[in-house]
């Protein structure tokens, strides 16, 4: 058992854990953060995708006995990080990400949104084919893609106050003008 | 969901303290740099060591600097997308970036390093998989079994050398700088690998500090291809690295071409290099010593079943891509992937 001092969405927490666990066992079984995902647990499929200083890494192939002196976010820490910010509700990516439909089973979503989150955080205005390259480490066996790469651009648009070019969905459908959904709205939505 | 192996991690500040725990501990203790090989590697029971030594914590083994002899030493615990990013590296060794920048994904390389790359294992098809696939099948000769999968009554094991940039250092001319308990020292890439599939290095329990590329001739011209089914993640099917120094008059006056995915060790195509020497880009006979150099390619590499791919394929795409790097060289364009 080693005691490993982690800096997870903005808290330092003091983990015990086996040493030789992942710093996504630790994530999941140890602090109750399941938003990232055992997917392959190889290093294929991005499932697992979190930021370590805002860059994002594979965290089942992270050691987590390692992963001290880092900042850990996870796709949990996207919605404080936002408030903390100034913001108003959910990171504009997971909004985006939420009116394009750009899920299907959602497995590979908080990896997808991660990578998505730390290319905007470098670059704000990607071209489709950065993004493209961007998202090349998270696969998704059900979407085909287009509605991710979609919620990306339309994620742009609204960061730049303009349209894209080119969208990738066809005019007529284009989901850009939906507002945003705050948390005090979903829980006036909720049912009584 | 797939376990590791228990093992106790150190992380110690220095090499010597790192060199020392290695030898103390032997065969029970490994390297561990980005771990995105090795942290595979132990989850399919590949490796079970008692002891893990990050080399995280050692900082002198980052970053990349301007050697004061020319030409750049790079740190050994640099990330590939370090090496794939920087300037420095891109106008120095453009091959080296352009291998640094197709390795794996974009996690993947952030968390790889160089050093890890070039200490790469070797990789089969029948080796690469859970403890479970491999018990299923009667085990390997590389690891758990005493028959190759790959050679029918073979008795040595062909694991691949599967590293991007191992081509890209050895068409530059790097050096690599290990330390030991002994000491440090400096061997030329060509010189680490052996054709042993089971461990295809000839250094043991040292750590690589450092990769050192000389500085360039004038009219260095790089690139690298590499073949792959999709456009990321894959490791290569079959990788080559082309290099053409044109002197000022115009003519090749030196030209290295290697190849990875192929066997143990990657390959030197020497032959198949030399047919460009002297030869003037933009010529008939220039054009003819590319079709030389891609048949004399395609007759010394021979991909064989250990990694995926069908190997005729494999085969028949050496010559295209040897052609396709080598005038994406002369351009200054690459990397070539047709994905
Ligand atoms: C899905 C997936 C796809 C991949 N695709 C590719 C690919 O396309 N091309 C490719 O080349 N690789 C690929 N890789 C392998 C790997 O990501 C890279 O080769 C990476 O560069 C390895 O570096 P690392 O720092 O993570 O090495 P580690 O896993 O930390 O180490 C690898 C080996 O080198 C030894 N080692 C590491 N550093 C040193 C050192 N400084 N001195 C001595 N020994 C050392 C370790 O003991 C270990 O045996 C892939 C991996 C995965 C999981
Ligand atoms: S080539 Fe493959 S199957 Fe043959 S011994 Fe080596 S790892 Fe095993
Ligand atoms: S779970 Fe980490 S890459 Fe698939
Ligand atoms: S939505 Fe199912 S994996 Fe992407």
């Amino acid at each position: 058992m080693r005691v490993s001092r982690l800096n997870v969405n903005g808290d330092t927490f003091e983990v015990a854990a086996p040493e030789h666990w992942t710093l996504l066992e630790v994530l999941r079984y140890r602090m109750g953060l399941i938003g990232s995902k055992q997917g392959c647990d190889k290093g294929d499929c991005g499932a697992c995708t979190v930021l370590m200083d805002g860059k994002p890494v594979l965290s089942c192939l992270t050691l987590a006995a390692l992963a001290e002196g880092v900042e850990v976010t996870t796709i949990e820490g996207l919605l404080p990080a936002q408030i903390s910010a100034g913001g108003a509700g959910t990171d504009p990516v997971q909004e985006a990400f939420h009116r394009c439909g750009a899920l299907q089973c959602g497995f590979c979503q908080p990896g997808m949104i991660l990578s998505a989150r730390a290319l905007l955080n470098e670059n704000p205005t990607p071209s489709r084919q950065e993004i493209r390259n961007a998202l090349a480490g998270n696969l998704c066996r059900c979407t085909g893609y287009t509605q991710i790469v979609q919620a990306i651009e339309l994620a742009i648009a609204e960061a730049t106050g303009g349209e894209p070019e080119n969208p990738s969905w066809s005019p007529g459908e284009n989901p850009w003008k939906i507002s945003h959904t705050s948390p005090e709205d979903l829980e006036k939505a909720e049912p009584t | 969901m797939l376990r590791l192996p228990k093992f106790q991690v150190a992380a110690p500040d220095s090499v010597a303290e790192a060199v020392a725990l290695l030898e103390q501990h032997g065969e029970d203790a490994l390297v561990i740099a980005g771990g995105t090989d090795l942290v595979p590697n132990m989850k399919h029971e590949l490796f079970t060591p008692e002891l893990v030594v990050s080399l995280a914590n050692i900082r002198k083994l980052r970053g990349i600097k301007q050697a004061e002899e020319g030409g750049l030493t790079i740190g050994a615990m640099s990330t590939l997308s370090d090496v794939a990013a920087s300037e420095q590296v891109r106008d120095g060794a453009p091959a080296l970036a352009q291998a640094a920048s197709l390795v794996a994904g974009p996690q993947l390389r952030q968390m790889g390093t160089l050093g890890g790359n070039v200490m790469l294992d070797t990789r089969c098809q029948w080796y690469n998989q859970t403890y479970f696939w491999r018990d299923a099948l009667g085990f390997c000769l590389k690891k758990d079994g005493t028959l190759c999968h790959v050679v029918a009554g073979g008795n040595k094991c062909v694991a691949a050398a599967s590293n991007d940039t191992a081509p890209a250092l050895m068409t530059l001319a790097a050096t690599l700088v290990f330390e030991g308990t002994g000491g440090q020292r400096e061997i030329p890439i060509h010189e680490l690998f052996l054709a042993d599939g089971i461990y295809n290095k000839k250094v043991r329990g040292e750590i690589l500090t450092a990769v050192r590329i000389p500085a360039l001739a004038p009219g260095h011209r790089g690139a690298y291809g590499k073949l792959r089914e999709r456009g990321s993640i894959d490791f290569p099917l079959f990788g080559v690295a082309a290099r053409l120094d044109v002197a000022a008059d115009e003519t090749v006056a030196y030209a290295s071409l290697a190849a990875v995915a192929l066997q143990a060790r990657p390959v030197l195509l020497k032959r198949s290099a030399e047919s460009l020497l002297g030869l003037r880009p933009g010529t008939r006979d220039f054009e003819r010593g590319v079709d030389e150099a891609a048949e004399l390619a395609y007759r010394q590499c021979r991909p064989l079943d250990n990694v995926p791919g069908d190997s005729d394929w494999r085969h028949e795409m050496v010559p295209v891509y040897v052609r396709r790097t080598l005038l994406a060289a002369l351009e200054g364009s690459g990397p070539v992937h047709h994905v």
